[in-house]
């Protein structure tokens, strides 16, 4: 009997202390029957993706409020390429000014999310990924 | 899947955690990576934590990790947290306790839901912990969710078991209450720089002391299972294991070494006394119990027209039948498959 349930981490890289946005989404896609691996604040990029690669992630979230998106971002993909984690998806939540947006997106992240998203967004779109996931193996 | 067996016993992390995803979502290759793992299992220690929510069962494995990497052993942790049972999610959040074992290569932390499972530990955990076993870690620490009373599980997986409490939790009388206080190798009171410490160590020795040894070695080999298991008392002669109450600050450290040889101790008597062989096969025994009402369960299932269960409901439903009825007719069909199926109507 196959029970495929998706895992996600959450993770908070850098220094800024400000968890209440990645609570509300880590508590949002529990509701959506997930299962959230939340690594609390102020992670380095390597540790994030260790604990990307132990726990067996489907995705990963980062959430950012302290503007330092465009300089952890692609450090943590490269961590996370150089444990050969370059198939797991990588989304940023946080605020995310619209001209960073794009470029971001070139950097090995799937999906952007400001402020406003609602979390049911977020949901549907992390359920799109793992089913893409599974009818690609 | 083979090739991720053989790069597992090579030491590849990642197919370590590909292994644990498949045999938590119980895949039949993930039974056959099992059969093949088998074999190299039987050579780490396992040790259970357990304790209430909150008493720092996370950061008192944190520690123990510690101290086992600084005396050079390589430590697998199995961290289990509740699903919700409403929605089948999970926040995993014990990760966030075990930060400075990041970046170890010693170390290797999984988180697990529960899944549906009610005795602290989930159904898939025991299988975990052999994977982790085969994967060559030298020490596995399996942490529970925070556990009431009841959720005594984790001594069927453990070698040693650690109950975790902390001060002003319960007086003596919740000390004495049948549960998970009987299962404890050694009793750990955390948070011990808290006002209260040593009233709470007061009262867990003076419930080992009322306690009679021998009755507790029964209970807890049968873990409040129904099923009958054969208890062997085959050191009656020898001094019996008193578990040992100690205080720790897993916090600072405080009484971590301690801790770590109190385990060594438990670990030497239960190999020297050969309790380690006797208990070893009634888990197993247990496991078979387990796993053969599972395939049994399964495989009534998959004889019993799809139909059949619902309309059994409506009648209990409408009182036609109780439910003890419906399942000797249930049951009747498996001998006479043409039967039909029909309430009581009297």
């Amino acid at each position: 009997m196959t029970v495929r349930t998706a895992r996600v981490l959450i993770a908070k890289p850098g220094l800024d202390g400000h968890d209440r946005g990645a609570k509300v989404i880590a508590r949002a896609l529990r509701d959506a029957g997930m299962e959230v691996i939340y690594t609390g604040l102020r992670q380095t990029p390597e540790m994030i993706a260790e604990a990307a690669l132990q726990e067996d992630v489907d995705v990963v979230g980062l959430s950012i409020l302290s503007g330092a998106h465009m300089t952890l971002v692609p450090r943590v993909r490269e961590a996370m390429n150089k444990v050969e984690l370059n198939d797991v998806p990588i989304l940023v939540g946080g605020i995310i000014p619209d001209e960073d947006r794009d470029t971001l997106l070139t950097l090995g992240v799937v999906g952007v999310f400001g402020p406003g998203t609602t979390t049911d967004e977020i949901r549907d779109f992390i359920h799109t990924l793992v089913v893409k996931k599974d009818t690609n193996e | 899947m083979s090739d991720l067996v053989t790069s597992l016993l090579a030491g590849s992390r990642r197919a370590l955690a590909r292994m644990l995803t498949q045999v938590e979502n119980a895949t039949p290759e993930a039974q056959q990576a099992l059969e093949k793992l088998f074999p190299h299992t039987g050579n780490a220690w396992i040790i259970g934590v357990t304790g209430a929510p909150g008493t720092g069962k996370s950061s008192l494995v944190n520690a123990l990790a510690k101290a086992y990497r600084a005396q050079g052993k390589t430590v697998g942790i199995v961290a289990v947290d509740p699903t919700s049972p409403f929605s089948g999610g999970a926040i995993l959040g014990d990760r966030i306790r075990m930060v400075e074992l990041s970046g170890d290569a010693g170390v290797f932390i999984r988180s697990m839901a529960t899944r549906g499972s009610l005795g602290g530990v989930a159904r898939a955990t025991r299988d975990v912990v052999r994977v982790m076993d085969a994967a060559g870690f030298d020490i596995i620490l399996v942490e529970t969710v925070g556990a009431g009373q009841s959720e005594v599980d984790i001594v069927r997986t453990a070698h040693t078991t650690v109950v975790v409490e902390a001060p002003g939790l319960g007086d003596d009388v919740q000390a004495i209450k049948a549960g998970i206080l009987e299962i404890a190798d050694v009793l750990v009171v955390n948070k011990a720089d808290r006002p209260g410490a040593n009233q709470t160590v007061r009262a867990l020795r003076a419930m080992l002391e009322l306690g009679h040894p021998a009755a507790r070695e029964q209970f807890a080999r049968h873990h409040g299972r129904l099923i009958e298991i054969e208890v062997q008392n085959n050191h009656q002669d020898e001094s019996l294991w008193i578990p040992p109450v100690l205080q720790t600050t897993a916090t600072n450290n405080t009484g971590i070494s301690e801790l770590v040889l109190a385990i060594e101790s438990h670990r030497q008597f239960v190999i020297e006394s050969g309790t380690i062989t006797a208990l070893q096969k009634q888990y197993l025994e247990l496991e078979l119990y387990e796993r053969l009402q599972q395939a049994l369960m399964q495989r009534f299932l998959q004889t019993m027209p799809k139909t059949a269960l619902a309309d059994m409901i409506n009648h209990i439903e409408a009182r036609q039948l109780d439910p003890q009825r419906a399942v000797n007719q249930l049951l009747a069909t498996l001998d006479q498959p043409s039967l039909n199926i029909q309430a009581n109507e009297s």
